[in-house]
């Protein structure tokens, strides 16, 4: 069986009929309202968004606690860099689009550049915003977090990662940019899956292609992969942490397959795959494929169609497969 | 040392003011770039604030009851180096490694790289919304200490102070003083020509702000002013102080050209001649302050 037992996926994740379908962004609320309860320095900020990037729990649970900033994306993260800097632990959340989007340079310079322990939640990230269209579809948002020194950029691929991932960050606070997605998703993961930041998960074993994803679109490479079976052996790792990227992981797979398909809901460029191609450029040059968006914008339609339109679905997965296979030297 | 004797002599503090004065302008000849202007024009708000109004410790930075000093305009760093060299957080000798490499003294203030900066700071502002939420923490622990943020008129054109000023009005933060350097110069030109500012008082208090107004060069004023701000309650306070940029450099007072830049060997010459001679007229007690 290529399913790495380690892993403990869930059972039956690969039939369709039996799937839990949960938004990642409820992983954080719950994670967040737990993380909460059991230390007091942690603090909410939120641009007007509360409801919808689930931190309502935690304000409900904790309004002593909680900060509603208004409409003010920079001043969300400004103000959070304040309290962190009087011990506070501040989760903030507002779209990616907006934060941050809007707000990078005070990123820059009050988070990271200050190195205060303020973590940006960037929920609505990806196409799968569905039919706000494309002023609501972050897909530039992993790269924007990736070139800033002391940021750590995390991109849960389900519900129960991003409840992890919560806990987790929680636990360790730094600068931090975790991406959420709003729409329902495979639930493939489970409370036994393990997850620590900075150590990438290989979920399927296999010897001739390694497929290297983030987020709910990691699922997708695994319907890939299972599909492939019998024809190509295709390993799948789960890139959560996109940085400090995991080196070892991703270099001891790539050894033994010599090529790698890539696939994430953002830009081709300064994203994951950016990410895997600077290392594997400077380390291990491998022949690699790309899935992902290609330098331009998104579009209003349903989540579905969106995926579909955009390749983001196991056929366009396996196509890149193939390419990347022709190409194996 | 203990925590700061207040200085209540205000010729010592002048004094103190004249000598902050003459170190910057040696570590910004030394540098050989910075900013001239500002630094000089807030050497008086910075003397009052270091060496009397607020409560801190230089031997202990990170005092969790001392008062917060932010400094927003970053660029201004040089007067709130040489304040802390004064006070004694460092030695005064390294006020001329500003600017080099490998100095604690970045050409913009970064906090981790030097024990008693409270942000980091440069891009214009983000300092009051850090201020607002060192504020915020603090009333969430029922502390009782301030956060005095010093910014500029300048930076008022962005939308990140306006930001803040709602939420301080909102949260009701009056542990937080926000100080604006009212010198009406910026890089361009006069502010009034770049982007009309006035009236300042009319549009805080309609943003639910108390407002004082003073002469930035006043001691009496800036001290008292300081008290009334630390005693107001249940609204953030804002100290408007008219400065003169480049004040005590006959040069530079009031010449929006010495925004930016460091005086040259022969300026500096004529620069110290002149803080001399004030200094002369402060022992004499024919200067005002």
């Amino acid at each position: 069986m290529p399913i790495t037992p380690s892993a403990n996926l869930r059972k039956t994740f690969l039939d369709a009929s039996k799937l839990e379908m949960v938004p990642v962004r409820n992983g954080f609320g719950e994670g967040l309202l737990e993380a909460a309860k059991n230390n007091d320095k942690i603090v909410g900020l939120c641009a007007d968004l509360t409801e919808s990037t689930r931190m309502e729990g935690f304000a409900q649970a904790f309004p002593e606690r909680f900060v509603e900033i208004g409409v003010a994306e920079q001043n969300l993260v400004t103000v959070a860099s304040g309290m962190a800097h009087e011990g506070k632990i501040p989760f903030t959340s507002s779209y990616a689009t907006f934060s941050p989007g809007r707000n990078w340079e005070q990123i820059r310079t009050t988070i990271c550049y200050n190195n205060q322990p303020v973590i940006v939640v960037g929920s609505h990230a990806g196409l799968s915003v569905g039919p706000d269209g494309a002023t609501h579809q972050a897909l530039e948002d992993v790269a924007l977090m990736r070139v800033l020194p002391n940021m750590q950029v995390i991109v849960p691929a389900d519900y129960q990662q991003a409840h992890k991932a919560t806990l987790a960050i929680a636990k360790d606070p730094k600068p931090t940019y975790l991406r959420l997605a709003r729409e329902k998703s495979p639930v493939f993961t489970t409370t036994k899956t393990p997850f620590t930041i900075g150590k990438a998960d290989v979920y399927y074993s296999g010897k001739d292609v390694t497929i290297i994803g983030a987020g709910p679109v990691l699922y997708e490479a695994l319907i890939a992969a299972d599909m492939l079976k019998g024809k190509v052996s295709v390993e799948v790792i789960n890139l959560h942490t996109i940085k400090p990227i995991d080196k070892a992981t991703i270099l001891r797979s790539v050894k033994k397959t010599r090529a790698v398909v890539t696939v994430e809901e953002h830009q081709i460029t300064g994203g994951l795959g950016g990410a895997v191609a600077e290392l594997l450029a400077k380390e291990l040059p491998t022949p690699m494929e790309f899935v992902g968006v290609c330098d331009r914008f998104g579009e209003s339609g349903s989540p579905m169609e969106l995926w579909e339109h955009f390749g983001m679905g196991p056929d366009n997965i396996i196509d890149h497969v193939n390419k990347v296979l022709k190409r194996k030297v | 040392m203990a925590v700061m004797t207040p200085i209540q002599d205000h010729k010592a503090l002048a004094l103190k003011a004249n000598q902050i004065r003459k170190d910057i302008l040696i570590s910004l000849n030394k540098a050989g770039s910075g900013h001239s202007g500002g630094p000089l024009g807030m050497a008086d708000i910075f003397t009052c604030l270091y060496f009397n109004a607020l409560k801190h410790d230089p031997a202990k930075p990170n005092w969790e009851d001392r008062d917060r000093i932010l400094l927003s305009n970053g660029h201004i760093c040089p007067v709130l180096y040489a304040s802390m060299a004064h006070a004694g957080y460092f030695p005064v000798e390294e006020l001329t490694t500003l600017r080099q490499l490998g100095s604690r003294l970045q050409g913009h203030p970064h906090r981790t790289a030097l024990p008693g900066l409270e942000t980091t700071s440069g891009p214009l502002g983000s300092g009051l919304s850090q201020g607002a939420g060192m504020a915020l923490a603090a009333k969430m622990d029922g502390v009782n200490h301030h956060i005095v943020v010093c910014g500029s008129d300048g930076e008022q054109q962005e939308g990140n102070v306006w930001e803040a000023v709602l939420l301080a009005a909102k949260y009701k933060l009056d542990n937080l003083i926000y100080i604006i350097d009212r010198n009406f110069i910026q890089i361009d030109g006069n502010t009034e020509d770049i982007m009309p500012l006035e009236p300042i008082k009319d549009k805080y208090e309609a943003f639910n702000w108390h407002v004082i107004e003073i002469d930035g060069h006043n001691y009496s004023q800036i001290i008292d002013a300081v008290t009334e701000a630390k005693n107001y309650k249940r609204k953030p306070i804002l100290i408007n102080a008219i400065t003169v940029p480049g004040k005590g450099v006959s040069y530079m007072e009031d010449d929006y050209t010495w925004h930016g830049k460091p005086p040259s060997d022969e300026e500096l010459a004529t620069a110290l001649e002149e803080l001399e001679a004030v200094r002369t007229q402060i022992e004499e007690g024919t200067y005002e302050y």
